[in-house]
């Protein structure tokens, strides 16, 4: 990747987290933790991947991203915001009566979002389901769907992963956020799912590693995912929970707790010294 | 006087989607490992490209017709019932409900007629399920006949609908030529002044059965099949409970949250009588030959024109 590209990209992630931390403080309540580990990868496919059109989002053959850890819809958010969807101001009426931005993924109001999800381990299917129709149909879109580790828990990945590769459904990318904390602990602790990329080579994806904080890094997965013929691909990208600001970093209690104005206000300030630092 | 023809809904289902598929070509069918019994293995036959099997995995299988869905395709997802509304049931909710998507549902082997595999799959609590989603269409019919229109129907409507069929060949009453489907709309099938039958699904011909016994008593008894549960039809059902008083409900479900509590939620609010309930009675089945259990649970004429004669003594 071009550096003024990478420079763009993590400008604009850095104001995806910005946007996600406004969300999230406005709303009083939400997920900033696993919002922020996605922010880059969500980045990196709806501004340098994914062929969509904010004019036109429902447009037949845009590529599809199930957010299938749906309490991150703040990152998802901001995204499509930044990515001219709707306006970046609408962000602060996140998780309010009457807001669009429900607190969990809707597809039937919010311009840009392809699957209402948000119950885990749901969403994968519907892109399963997605990645099929388009196989059906000889169509020519991409399907991204977007899990946490604690999710791979759910019994129904893992009936999903098994018809993905039974047929053959190599449009389909699944991203596994892969930084180590769910509610209750650290994944190893509460009910393991690991070795992640064991069981999904054992189910017959073919499995990528990559730095869900490395643009280059990500590029290199999801060309690889592309060029992959006959079975999913799925992308486990080692990531940090709160990356970006320096005290929800690696820290459960973040996983669904909002910043008071202090906290709002030292991770807005950190986010504007990165953004500048990037500008410079 | 000719042979009465009987045939499960379930066959009906199956046909009605082979026959489909040549009309729609984005018609996709898919099953849990049950295309033998459900019946969607005819529509397999006749469409293999466009059949998916899911195996044994119904949760799954929901979210991939959601997906069907939100890119355009028309699905039917089909499993017993107890597997679709019950196991399924979330997935149904989250992922096809909540987003309104275009998935038809096909529950087969509903209620206590599947017979010989006892309660486990006896699925007594699917209407009661899917009438709580928002914006589900719920349609259960009462013969061959009305299925196949039923699914017909369904696949023309834009939004998420659930078929229950039955696994038991159940009498062929309605007239293919002159049979038309009205989804929404009860159907008055015998008029009557004392008291009114509503029933649904293989219950509308013991309906039948116990009016014409109440007839050769001296009792008028009319008849209504309410084939959509969801949207309920309350025009009919406000109409008969102020010209005969008392309604008697029949169907094959548990009296919790099923037809008899749908047209008990309409009349207390429309035009409050009595309403008797012939069902299951919040207990679980158990093996045995479907029409033995029929008539234990008292799923039949005899028992439904036994409740109408001690409603009438309510007025």
């Amino acid at each position: 990747m071009d550096e003024v590209m990478k420079k763009q990209l993590e400008a604009t992630a850095v104001k995806v987290r910005m946007g996600i931390i406004e969300g999230v403080y406005n709303a009083k309540s939400g997920h900033p933790g696993g919002s922020l580990s996605v922010a880059d990868v969500l980045t990196y496919l709806y501004f340098a991947r994914m062929h969509v059109d904010p004019k036109d989002p429902k447009k037949p053959d845009r590529d599809r991203l199930v957010l299938s850890k749906g309490h991150t819809a703040p990152a998802l958010y901001s995204v499509l915001a930044q990515r001219g969807f709707f306006e970046v101001e609408e962000l602060k009426t996140l998780r309010k009566i009457g807001s669009r931005l429900q607190g969990h993924p809707d597809m039937k109001y919010i311009p840009g979002v392809d699957m209402s999800s948000g119950s885990l381990g749901q969403g994968i299917s519907c892109a399963v389901g997605m990645a099929l129709s388009g196989k059906i149909s000889c169509d020519s879109y991409r399907v991204y769907a977007v899990l946490g580790d604690g999710e791979l828990e759910e019994g129904q990945v893992w009936e999903a992963a098994m018809f993905a590769a039974h047929n053959k459904l190599d449009n389909l990318t699944a991203v596994v956020d892969n930084n180590g904390l769910q509610i209750d602990g650290k994944i190893t602790d509460v009910c393991s799912p690991m070795p992640i990329t064991d069981k999904f080579a054992a189910f017959g994806w073919h499995v990528i590693i990559a730095d869900a904080h490395d643009f280059d890094s990500l590029e290199k997965a999801f060309d690889e995912a592309e060029s992959v013929v006959g079975q999913p691909s799925v992308i486990v990208q080692t990531s940090v929970k709160g990356k970006g600001v320096s005290f929800m970093e690696n820290q459960v209690g973040w996983h669904g707790t909002a910043p008071n104005a202090e906290q709002y206000a030292q991770a807005m300030s950190e986010l504007q010294a990165q953004l500048d630092s990037i500008e410079q | 006087m000719a042979d009465i023809v009987k045939k499960a809904t379930r066959e009906s289902y199956g046909e009605a989607l082979a026959e489909l598929s040549e009309v729609y070509p984005d018609l996709i069918v898919l099953d849990a490992d049950l295309a033998a019994a459900t019946k969607t293995g005819i529509f397999k036959k006749a469409c293999p490209e466009r059949f998916y099997d899911c195996g044994i995995a119904e949760a799954n299988m929901m979210g991939i017709a959601a997906g069907l869905a939100a890119t355009g395709k028309k699905v039917f997802a089909s499993s017993f019932a107890m597997f679709a509304a019950g196991r399924a049931f979330e997935q149904v909710r989250n992922s096809i409900g909540y987003p309104h998507l275009n998935v038809k549902i096909g529950a087969t082997h509903a209620g206590i007629s599947v017979g010989e595999d006892g309660a486990t799959h006896q699925c007594n609590e699917d209407i009661a399920l899917m009438r709580t989603i928002p914006g589900m269409v719920v349609i259960n019919p009462a013969d061959h006949v009305e299925a196949k229109a039923a699914v017909k129907a369904a696949l023309e409507y834009e939004g998420p609908v659930y078929l229950r069929f039955g696994r038991l060949a159940v009498p062929v009453f309605n007239d293919e030529s002159t049979y038309k489907f009205e989804m929404g709309k009860g159907v008055q099938l015998k008029d009557g002044s004392d008291v009114t039958i509503i029933a649904t699904g293989l219950m509308v011909n013991e309906a039948m059965g116990a009016a014409e016994k109440l007839s050769s008593e001296g009792i008028s008894a009319r008849v209504i099949n309410i084939h959509t549960i969801k949207p309920i039809d309350r025009e009919i059902i406000t109409k008969a409970a102020k010209e005969t008083g008392v309604i008697v409900t029949a169907e094959e479900h548990s009296v919790i949250g099923g037809l008899g509590s749908a047209v008990a939620e309409v009349v207390t609010e429309t035009a409050p009588v009595p309403v008797i309930k012939v069902g299951v009675n919040d207990v679980f089945g158990h093996s045995g030959p479907a029409v033995d259990l029929l008539k234990e649970f008292g799923l039949s004429a005899d028992n439904i024109a036994a409740k109408a004669k001690e409603a009438v003594k309510l007025k």
